[in-house]
């Protein structure tokens, strides 16, 4: 796989993380889909949109993405600036949606806080913590989801022949 | 080695001898899209610039924001209703002649033993009441599935359920899954599937197993797969399309663990905000409520309006309680018309509406103000998943939501009694 290095700013968040707070239903009309980022969080972190900047990356706990296969939940989130989402585990539709359009996502437990800088490198696999040091390591991805983080999504996995 | 349902159909539909934790890719029978999920995937088609697509297998269901809900809404439906027409989709199901998709998809025929289906939305899982393989995907990979009939599929582990005896009164699936939610959490089956075997399943109606099926999703479960026998023959027979090959599991086939439940034990149960997985023995709860909500996917089949109505019947809603009904499908609402069951939920003070998924998922059609209770057969209760972000939605059966919009509160149909 080709290797990636993300370092960016933490926002921090729980366990159980579902997709209606991510994106509320209501939302999800396609005249939205341009400007899906103006709405993420927005019933329990009202604002966030505006303050994420490109780059940086969202931590969570357990199961995160649980609920709706909305795939605006995942597009909301890349729009927003989001280059990557590390979590200790995800919802399996939420997991396939963000592979499936080339959002990275990294499955790896840490403590690391909101604010923190943090760098990811998938041809070691580690994550660090840079503001406080500590270091974790995740999996490596099963050879076919390599070859679509590789081709930047499944649209052009397929348009490459490879599916 | 033996295999597990959901690995004899992803064997049998990739070609391939199929085991858990693999990346198959696999033909899939059907794919589906709702309103909210198709105009993504119509996007992502063109994108690929591929002239082939697989009508037949697809089918496009508007549900979750129709009837239109406003302006933006009907621009969303017309997108579907327009690339329905623009490239010949047979199966497109119009406003008045279908309704909420996954009961749709059971009535229509498309859901049948050992079928591989895909929906963009979560709750396709609810055809494995019919032993279909079935699961909920994303717009992009349905895009995929329009233009090539096949998807990659990771092979789920299986957790096997093991069921004796029997319900008792005005308990059923939606009790059993609160309460095995409860059990294992809302990431307890995550990218797993389950089983349900044993000598309660024969005493388990189809309603009540495609129910089960459906909130498999919400302990994270990519499916729940029940074994296909008379009652699963009787219930499709007559609507099915084409044929199809029933698919159990070989004896020695491998599980990642046993659950066990003795139906007849199972209590009429209740998930408390915020998590499916929050659950309760209604008994246990004292919860004043503002809105019962029947209806959905999950608990909106003629079934369902039956054991709400029997209870309902003769008696009236609470003062300051609104009671929504909302058949699944047009069919289950003439169902309701001719068996009497619109006059019984009229006579009671209910506000009866034509399908849709509107307030399920805190679209319309009975949204929740800050501060409200509603007790509902629906599948979630995420925060501000019906309306306002402090509002709160309690799950149960269909009895307990009939019961508690009598009540006021909470409560069992045999708390009722002594109302």
């Amino acid at each position: 796989m080709v290797s990636k290095t993300i370092e960016g700013k933490v926002w921090r968040f729980g366990d159980n993380v579902d997709t209606d707070q991510i994106i509320p239903a209501e939302r999800l009309v396609s005249t939205n889909l341009d400007h899906l980022n103006d709405f993420i969080f927005e019933k329990v972190r009202p604002g966030f949109g505006q303050q994420v900047q490109k780059g940086d990356v969202l931590v969570a706990g357990r199961n995160f993405g649980c609920g709706s296969s909305r795939e605006h939940a995942p597009l909301s989130l890349m729009e927003a600036g989001f280059s990557c989402v590390v979590a200790e585990s995800f919802a399996r539709i939420f997991y396939r949606n963000s592979m499936n359009i080339g959002l990275l996502l990294v499955e790896c437990k840490t403590d690391i806080m909101e604010g923190d800088r943090i760098r990811i490198c998938t041809a070691d696999g580690k994550v660090t913590d840079i503001t406080s040091g500590k270091q974790w390591t995740f999996e490596k991805y099963p050879p076919f989801i390599e070859e679509l983080i590789d081709a930047g999504g499944l649209i052009n996995l397929v348009k490459e022949g490879k599916f | 080695m033996g295999k597990t349902i959901a690995e004899k159909i992803l064997s049998a539909k990739s070609g391939t001898d199929a085991h858990a934790g693999q990346i198959v890719i696999a033909n899939v029978d059907y794919v589906m899209v709702n309103d909210v999920t198709g105009p993504i995937a119509f996007r992502e088609y063109a994108k690929l610039s591929i002239d082939k697509m697989y009508k037949d297998r697809m089918v496009l269901i508007p549900d979750h924001y129709v009837p239109n809900k406003d302006v933006a809404s009907a621009v969303q439906a017309k997108e579907m209703r327009d690339f329905a027409h623009v490239h010949g989709i047979k199966n497109y199901y119009e406003v008045g002649k279908g309704g909420v998709c996954h009961q749709l998809m059971v009535e229509e025929g498309f859901a049948a033993p050992g079928r591989l289906i895909v929906g963009a939305d979560s709750h396709t899982c609810t055809y494995g009441g019919v032993n279909a393989m079935s699961t909920g995907i994303g717009s992009t990979e349905a895009a995929v599935a329009f233009a090539t009939g096949k998807l990659w599929f990771k092979v789920p582990e299986t957790i096997k359920v093991e069921l004796t005896g029997k319900f008792k009164p005005n308990v059923g699936g939606k009790d059993l899954i609160i309460r095995i939610i409860t059990d294992i959490g809302v990431d307890g089956a995550n990218y797993m599937a389950f089983e349900f075997h044993g000598p309660g399943v024969a005493n388990v109606t189809v309603s009540d197993r495609l129910t089960i099926a459906n909130m498999a999703i919400e302990a994270g479960g990519k499916a729940g797969i029940f074994p296909c026998d008379a009652r699963t023959v009787d219930y499709i027979k007559g609507t099915v399309r084409g044929t199809y090959v029933p698919v159990d599991a070989d004896p020695d086939a491998q599980y990642c663990c046993v659950l066990k439940y003795d139906l007849g034990k199972i209590e009429p149960m209740v998930a408390f905000p915020h998590l499916p997985s929050n659950g309760h023995p209604v008994r246990e709860t004292d919860v004043r409520i503002d809105q019962a909500y029947l209806g959905s996917c999950t608990n909106g089949r003629i079934e369902d309006m039956r054991a709400a109505a029997k209870i309902v019947k003769g008696r009236k809603v609470a003062d300051g309680v609104r009671f929504l009904v909302v058949p699944a499908t047009q069919k289950v609402y003439r169902q309701m018309l001719d068996e009497g069951l619109l006059q019984v939920f009229l006579d009671c003070g209910a506000f009866i509406s034509g399908p849709t998924c509107g307030a399920c998922l805190g679209g319309y059609m009975g949204i929740l103000a800050k501060g409200e209770r509603a007790v509902s057969s629906t599948n979630r209760n995420f925060i501000g998943r019906m309306g306002d972000k402090d509002s709160e939605v309690y799950l149960a059966g269909p009895e307990t939501v009939a019961a508690s919009a009598i009540a006021g509160k909470i409560v069992t149909p045999d708390e009722l009694e002594e109302f």
